[in-house]
């Protein structure tokens, strides 16, 4: 046994409101240079729908994430590394920009400049690569916003899969979700293992991954490597680059951008501890449907005094195992079992799990016959199918979301029976495999959210490792090349592009 | 003047571009590694480049290995094998498929770099200025192939290989080896040991980060730690940062 500890994240889908904020606060933070204007570290996406970049979920085109092979070794799905290295080249499996979108501007100073004119002054659209004008927008990064486009090209959602998906083309029938996504600072990563140049790695001591921007070569098999697509190459610098889940803020105890500016406050950080040695046991699961069960069995129980002494032989230091204890992670993902990796049958073990959303019964006659006395509706009669959310979650499991969206009806049933009937009643908990304090803890924790409740986050440990005299004169937080920027000095003797590309106004 | 110009060109230069092939390269790698990097284009445009980058790239590959090996293997060491004849047979047809099957990458890529209004646009000057030198060097290489077979003989073979040998070895006076030979050598001598010089001020840098070394990692994965290291603490796969 190998135990390392991972800031996790947690979503919770059923509280998520699409406002997008977490997305702006981190491109503004993270993004917002040349060469990544078309990147997102953070999105949300409207579901169903095809998604950023179009269609990521469908790894027949992507080949992102593992296979396992016969001999049940897991590789990389975008080949051997000998099949890599024969990519390298020319990437078949990289996406074009196009399938993230043209990055444009508009020309907002036109509108200050224009003379008095008989008809009102537009902004008009302009390329952020080539500076020149766009006719037409074709695609954007939230094109699909609350079911924008037609459902015949949304419905391509791989999480249709095994769905009569016909019938939810129907206005009546029609249903939607909000999908946040990020980086999963996945446990048995595909990009690390896709990088020729061993630039990417995990941190042993928080499970952060990132990429080395001095030793990335920019080979770009990464972006394909990542089934999430999550990273994003930089045609500026020609590096790629990822979401680094803030790590400056995490290791100073602070929530990421994202979570700490989320207004429905559906984000949760912990720690979670982990087995290390059964990553890969756990990755290699035959069953596709067993592999959410089997990435459970990889996180050890922080109250257990054997772990909580081998984790210390480990390297963890206390803090983080006092916060492994309270950590609203361990409580969703393991005590309540409400929380789910996304895509596990990718067989990355993700890091980010998702709270799957309730939504309306089906039918108002059926809501009509719901009685009063508590008696819970059928999960399958939910306005998402059931069997959508076990694709997206539980790799087509529909059990465990069925059980997790039951627990949480059923938490809405007892604290309606607390508050308005003041009554505690026993049987809901009962009926759905808890007890009345977990359902309390999760009304807490999942409804109320106070802040210290989402976000348990231990400081990190530099001074067990880092010697600060070494440290004295050095450039501090950089986006790589330490003090050099590699692209937009004004003087560079590497070949650096000095000037940015000209965008002069045309007239509209 | 002429023969002053000669002296320097092919005595001389060879060492300025040495040098700063050496030098430079490991000059950049300490102090600007951030923009060590291959700076591929495809993400901008996927028309042209997987079929012109291929094609280029094995090419160049081949051309390049086929030049080491045609120049610097000592004559006495291939002779056992066989003749010298046989030899510029070899290199002329094996050169010569290489060298179209680039050429005609090549030309798809710097078609696709001049006038494809995304790639124009995000080049740096060294990005176009490498990649038309490098379409120049191979047309005068192609050049050179009538040339060289009016003269089956391998005589002019044998020239240039002593040339590069003496200027490895340190040879005082290797233009001699040179003196009489047609233009388009000449050129594309002249052209080659610039590359050299330029090489470690362009994108050409990627060449030292192939990464053969992927191939023999232990497995997939890689952990790195701040915290200090007990004895051998991660299995294989662990590095140690800073």
């Amino acid at each position: 046994m190998k135990i390392r500890a991972q800031i996790a994240m947690v979503l919770n889908l059923d509280k998520c409101i699409g406002c997008h904020t977490c997305s702006v606060t981190c491109k503004n933070v993270w993004t917002n240079r040349e060469g990544m204007e078309y990147a997102w570290f953070n999105n949300v996406e409207t579901k169903p729908g095809i998604g950023y970049p179009k269609d990521w979920e469908n790894q027949k085109r992507w080949n992102g994430g593992w296979v396992r092979k016969s001999n049940g070794k897991l590789q990389p799905k975008i080949g051997s590394k000998w099949r890599v290295l024969a990519k390298i080249f020319a990437n078949p499996d990289l996406p074009e920009i196009d399938d993230y979108y043209e990055p444009f501007t508009f020309d907002y100073e036109h509108l200050q400049k224009t003379p008095e004119l008989e008809a009102s002054p537009t902004a008009r659209p302009r390329s952020l690569i080539t500076g020149k004008r766009m006719e037409k927008i074709e695609w954007g990064p939230n094109w699909e916003e609350i079911l924008g486009g037609e459902f015949s090209k949304r419905s391509a959602d791989y999480n249709f899969e095994g769905v009569q998906k016909e019938i939810y083309g129907q206005f009546e029938n029609t249903f939607m979700m909000y999908l946040p996504r990020l980086c999963e600072h996945c446990l048995n990563p595909a990009c690390v293992a896709a990088c020729p140049s061993g630039a990417i790695y995990k941190r042993e001591e928080d499970g952060i991954v990132l990429i080395d921007q001095d030793k990335c070569r920019g080979w770009r098999m990464c972006v394909s490597g990542c089934p999430y697509k999550k990273i994003y190459f930089n045609w500026s610098s020609g590096k790629s680059e990822k979401c680094i889940l803030c790590y400056p803020r995490i290791e100073a105890g602070q929530p990421t951008v994202c979570s700490e500016t989320c207004v429905g406050r559906i984000r949760y950080l912990g720690v979670v501890l982990y087995d290390a040695d059964r990553i890969e046991a756990a990755a290699s699961v035959l069953d596709e449907k067993a592999l959410y069960e089997a990435q459970l069995s990889v996180f050890l129980n922080p109250r257990d005094p054997e772990i909580i002494s081998q984790a210390r032989a480990d390297g963890v230091p206390e803090s983080w195992l006092e916060a492994a204890r309270r950590s609203p992670i361990w409580k969703m993902a393991m005590e309540w079992k409400v929380a789910f990796p996304l895509h596990p049958e990718y067989r990355t073990l993700p890091m980010v799990w998702y709270v799957p959303p309730l939504s309306p019964i089906q039918s108002a006659a059926e809501a009509g016959k719901m009685g009063s006395d508590g008696e819970m509706p059928d999960v399958r009669s939910l306005r998402i199918p059931l069997r959508y959310l076990a694709n997206l979650l539980t790799a087509g499991n529909e059990e465990p979301v069925a059980q997790a969206l039951e627990r949480m009806l059923a938490m809405r049933s007892y604290m309606r029976a607390k508050t308005i009937d003041g009554v505690i009643d026993d049987a809901i908990a009962r009926r759905v495999g808890l007890k009345a304090n977990q359902i309390e803890d999760m009304y807490q924790v999942m409804a109320i959210a106070n802040y210290e409740d989402r976000f348990v986050i231990p400081t990190t440990h530099r001074e067990l490792g880092e010697d600060t005299y070494d440290l004295r004169g050095s450039c501090g937080f950089t986006f790589g090349g330490d003090c050099s920027d590699g692209r937009t000095a004004d003087v560079n003797m590497f070949g650096g592009r000095n000037k940015a590309p000209k965008r002069t106004t045309e007239t509209v | 003047m002429r023969d002053m110009l000669f002296h320097l060109l092919f005595v001389w230069y060879p060492y300025v571009c040495l040098g700063f092939f050496v030098v430079g390269s490991l000059f950049r790698f300490e102090r600007d590694q951030y923009s060590w990097r291959a700076s591929s284009s495809q993400l901008l445009r996927r028309r042209q480049f997987i079929i012109g980058s291929n094609l280029f790239h094995f090419g160049i590959l081949f051309l390049f290995v086929g030049h080491f090996v045609g120049l610097l293997t000592p004559t006495w060491l291939y002779t056992k094998l066989i003749t010298i004849e046989q030899k510029q047979m070899i290199a002329i047809t094996a050169g010569g498929i290489a060298g179209v099957v680039c050429f005609v990458g090549l030309t798809m890529l710097l078609h696709r770099r001049l006038f494809d209004p995304r790639i124009r646009i995000t080049s740096t000057t060294m990005d176009m200025a490498i990649l038309t030198i490098l379409w120049v060097q191979l047309a005068l290489g192609l050049v050179t192939l009538p040339y060289s077979l009016q003269h089956s003989d391998g005589e002019t073979m044998l020239k240039l290989s002593h040339w590069a040998q003496g200027v490895l070895t340190l040879e005082p006076n290797v233009d001699n080896y040179l003196k009489g030979l047609e233009w388009p050598y000449l050129a594309h001598l002249v052209l080659g040991m610039t590359i050299f010089l330029l090489f470690p001020f362009s994108r050409l840098v990627h060449i030292w980060s192939a990464p053969v070394g992927y191939l023999g990692r232990k497995g997939y994965q890689i952990v790195r730690t701040s915290r200090p290291q007990r004895q051998s603490a991660v299995a294989g796969s662990s590095q140690r940062s800073r």
